[in-house]
């Protein structure tokens, strides 16, 4: 079953055209791998999927409904997670309490006045973190973690409002490699678990080639190549532009 | 006719050459340091008074002296300019910004003061500048010679500032940093020279808008509060940092209010403020401005909120307890102190409700308060309301006004909302000030008792501090609430907040009808304490009140506001029969931004850390 149908994206910047016109589908309890250089227009593609951006033309569907120029907040209630490339979280909460905020979100509780928030589904917001590995830290200033751990909780809020489709740009930028690996492996155990469609971006060949189902590669705003991780690692023009990093793709 | 509007026009274009001046340096020191600096209006008015000296001494009557006077009047205040970025600005570039906001209104203060010790309260006539002393004639109108003057200076300083921006090296590196944060912290020790040039020029622009304008308002001691806001909405409307949107802007300003003497006379003083709210709706970053970016890299993360230890919690209870008990204590006079700063402290915290947890600077706040309070004493006054009613419509009143205000702010952020809640500020005290028939204007209301059983002092005392003590714990809870939650969750990072679900800015807007409210209870108390309005409770010094108290007090600590209210209120009281009390209050505020960029609210804090480290090391030393 599909979860999220894109077709003939496109988004310019002035003179620059970022996508220009990509189609693909993501399926239940799928991981789908984009690859491609800098600038190829991975996170543009992605801020069109949930919202951030207004595509200049194509569609976004979301399990068969049109959500194309939804606004984020819209997007994310119908049940897609996103972490971002450079991460973003509450640097003034505790860990903890960025998980619980999300869920407060999530069950529509973000109008109450009276009852401390600190109380509320602490007990879910400490399994999420215990799934993620970040129980220890719980009640730790999210301002003040390591660049891993904030990805990891990222991981954490972005499951945190129970999405049918995690949209994950580069979840583990700026982690050394050991780690990398070891976070997609968790974040695959449960996104099957769950039978979340997955659609991330990643620069660690290694990463990808591990844990994709399907590989997608961008280029120049373009899709050039699509398959299963052997077929893309195969193709030549997918080699041809990773000259450069064929040591580790290979 | 056509006449008239011909010399309209150019008395429009006349009277926007200071304007541009002031706000061209206004706009460039901001570009580079990001410094909104408040204290840009004294160093017009020093340029006013210091030209005035300079003329009367300089070969006065020619017109070699008028010019050089004017000249070198600038050339001073940008040494002045200069002095206060060396000895202040500089120690606090790496403070939050808030707190260099701060010590900006310190420098206000005390420039006050130093122009009433030299120049006296009289407001000093200009001279009238020689050879250009006469009007011409224009279309059967007469025009003053000297606006002719001012018309061919505002497009020549314009050329001159382009050339300076973009034929010399300096000014190449001016821009850049203006457009490229991270650039200015690559510049490593040429940033220091970098910023302190900028406040040179800056300034000398300043001091040269006051000086030539000398012949046609002279210089008194409240041209900066009023030039600063006027520089502000130029700035705003011509967009942070650009020079040309100024120049553009004031033009637009100075014809607005050259034509609206013409239609309306009543409106010159709403007429900019309300083009400005146009502008900032339709363009959000002002004619040429740009975007700026969600927030200033480098800038240090949000200390975590928490809830209070139980050492606070008794350091409250005793509070509480003390104020309980005052009646039976303290004299009267003490008794009426406590009034006001119980009042202030609630004022104080409903303005840090939107800047603390909403991270929404207020420069208008007083609005609120001020709504609060007309709104409680038009309703005595006018149709004989009861006390318990006027109390209860006082947030009602204000709260309205929030959400109707609030409604364009909260599509704002940074620099600009605050300018706007600026802007809307001056439009309400305007109003007022000007419909004598409904609101007194300037003489007040006056003669609004209180209800028989408040009559007495001890009673009312009881009255403001139940009042103000539950709204005020009520604003805490509720920032603690899930409501807080999603407010904060919006400051920290409205990327994430939006990726979660939450409508960041309908929350903003409802913490800005909750701040507006609380004001508005604050503001009704503080009439039937006084028993009498004026204007200036929601003019732009009462807002600069608000703002000192949460800054002193700390923005990121709950307590914060409430001891910046008092320690505020308190010292204001303590001095105020001196003659120069602003100078030290201004000093006292300079001193402690200097030695606490914390706040007061922070010194707790690092009391609390040394005595900590001192238990530490004295365990180390027992072992
Ligand atoms: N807001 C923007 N304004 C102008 N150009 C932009 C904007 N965002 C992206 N671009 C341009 O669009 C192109 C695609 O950028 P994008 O960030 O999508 O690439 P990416 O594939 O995510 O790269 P990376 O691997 O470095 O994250 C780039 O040329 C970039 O410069
Ligand atoms: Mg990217």
């Amino acid at each position: 079953m599909t979860v999220l149908e894109v077709r003939d994206l496109y988004k310019g910047f002035g003179g620059v055209q970022a996508v220009a016109g990509i189609s693909f589908g993501v399926a239940e309890g799928e991981l789908l791998a984009m690859i491609g250089p800098n600038g190829a227009g991975k996170s543009t593609c992605f801020n069109m999927l949930n919202g951030q951006l207004r595509p200049d033309g194509g569609s976004v569907h979301l399990n068969g409904r049109d959500i194309t120029g939804l606004p984020p907040r819209d997007v994310s209630r119908l049940g897609v997670g996103r972490t971002f490339q450079i991460t973003a979280t509450f640097g003034s909460m505790t860990v903890a309490e960025n998980v619980q905020t999300t869920l407060i979100a999530h069950h529509r509780g973000l109008r109450g006045l009276w009852r401390p928030a600190a109380a509320l589904h602490r007990d879910a917001a400490m399994a999420l973190l215990e799934r993620v590995g970040m129980a220890e830290q719980a009640d730790r200033a999210c301002g003040v973690l390591a660049y891993g751990d904030l990805k990891r909780v990222e991981l954490a809020v972005a499951l945190a409002n129970d999405p049918m489709l995690l949209l994950m740009d580069e979840p583990t930028a700026g982690m050394a490699p050991g780690e990398r690996v070891e976070l997609m492996a968790l974040t695959a155990e449960i996104t099957r678990e769950r039978n979340i469609a997955v659609l991330f971006t990643e620069h660690d060949m290694d990463v990808v080639f591990t844990h994709a189902d399907r590989v997608i590669v961008l280029n120049r705003g373009k899709l050039i190549a699509e398959g299963t991780p052997e077929d893309v690692r195969a193709n030549r023009r997918v080699r041809e532009l990773y000259l450069g990093e064929s040591a580790e793709a290979g | 006719m056509t006449g008239q509007i011909v010399v309209q026009f150019l008395t429009g274009l006349a009277s926007a050459a200071s304007l541009f001046l002031i706000a061209a340096g206004l706009s460039i020191i901001f570009g580079v340091t990001r410094i909104v600096n408040f204290a840009h209006g004294s160093l017009y008015m020093l340029g006013a008074f210091i030209a005035y000296s300079l003329t009367q001494r300089l070969a006065a009557g020619t017109a070699y002296g008028f010019w050089i006077s004017v000249l070198l009047a600038a050339f001073v205040v940008a040494l002045i300019g200069v002095v206060i970025e060396i000895l202040m600005l500089r120690r606090i570039y790496r403070a939050p910004e808030l707190f260099q906001l701060l010590a900006t209104f310190g420098v206000v203060l005390v420039v006050q003061d130093a122009a009433l010790w030299i120049w006296g309260p009289v407001d000093l006539m200009g001279p009238r500048a020689p050879g250009l002393d006469s009007a011409v004639d224009i279309l059967g109108q007469r025009l003053p010679e000297y606006d002719i003057a001012l018309i061919v200076i505002s497009p020549v300083v314009l050329g001159l500032l382009w050339l300076l921006f973009h034929r010399t090296r300096w000014g190449i590196l001016v821009r850049a940093a203006t457009q490229d944060r991270e650039m200015v912290g690559a510049l490593g020790r040429n940033q220091a020279w970098l910023f302190t040039s900028v406040f040179f020029v800056g300034a000398f622009l300043a001091g040269l808008g006051g000086a030539i304008q000398l012949p046609k308002g002279g210089a008194d001691l409240l041209i900066d509060l009023n030039v600063i806001a006027a520089a502000f909405v130029v700035v705003v409307v011509g967009g942070m940092g650009s020079i040309t949107g100024a120049f553009l802007a004031a033009i637009l300003i100075g014809e607005l209010q050259a034509f609206a003497v013409l239609v309306l006379p009543e409106s010159t003083l709403v007429i900019m403020f309300l083009a400005m709210a146009v502008v900032l709706v339709v363009r959000p970053w002002g004619l040429l401005g740009r975007p700026m970016g969600e927030h200033a890299p480098g800038q240090a993360a949000e200390p975590l909120l928490r809830p209070a230890t139980p050492r606070a919690r008794l350091a409250w209870a005793a509070l509480i307890g003390l104020l309980l008990v005052l009646p039976l204590i303290a004299e009267d006079f003490t008794l009426t102190l406590t009034i006001e700063i119980v009042i202030l402290a609630l004022f104080a915290a409903s303005l840090h409700f939107i800047m603390g947890p909403g991270g929404m600077v207020s420069f208008g706040h007083a609005a609120y308060f001020g709504l609060g309070a007309y709104g409680a004493a038009l309703l005595a006054t006018t149709l004989n309301t009861p006390m318990e009613l006027a109390l209860l419509a006082a947030p009602v009143v204000a709260g309205l006004g929030a959400l109707v205000f609030g409604w364009f702010c909260v599509r704002l952020s940074g620099v600009y909302l605050a300018m706007l809640t600026l802007a809307f500020a001056q439009i309400a005290w305007s109003v007022v000030f000007q419909w004598y028939e409904f609101t007194g204007g300037e003489d007040g209301l006056l003669g609004i008792r209180r209800t028989p059983w408040a009559d007495d002092r001890i009673v009312f005392y009881y009255l403001v501090l139940a009042a103000c003590g539950v709204a005020i714990y009520a604003m805490r809870r509720m920032i603690f609430a899930p409501f807080g939650y999603a407010v904060r969750a919006g400051r920290d990072s409205r990327l994430r907040a939006d990726a979660i679900g939450i409508d960041c800015r309908r929350f903003d807007w409802m913490a800005f009808l909750v701040a507006g409210a609380m004001a508005g209870i604050a503001g009704g108390l503080y009439v039937y304490s006084k028993g009498s309005v004026f204007p200036d409770e929601m003019s732009i010094p009462r807002s600069v009140d608000g703002l000192v108290m949460v800054l002193l007090g700390g923005v990121q600590t709950l307590s914060g506001p409430i001891f910046g209210a008092a320690g505020f209120t308190w010292l204001q009281d303590e001095i105020s029969r001196l003659e120069y009390w602003r100078f030290i209050l201004g000093g006292t505020i300079i001193g402690l931004v200097l030695a606490f960029p914390q706040g007061l609210g922070g010194i707790w804090r690092q009391i609390e850390a040394l005595i900590r480290r001192r238990r530490a090391t004295g365990i180390e030393a027992g072992r």
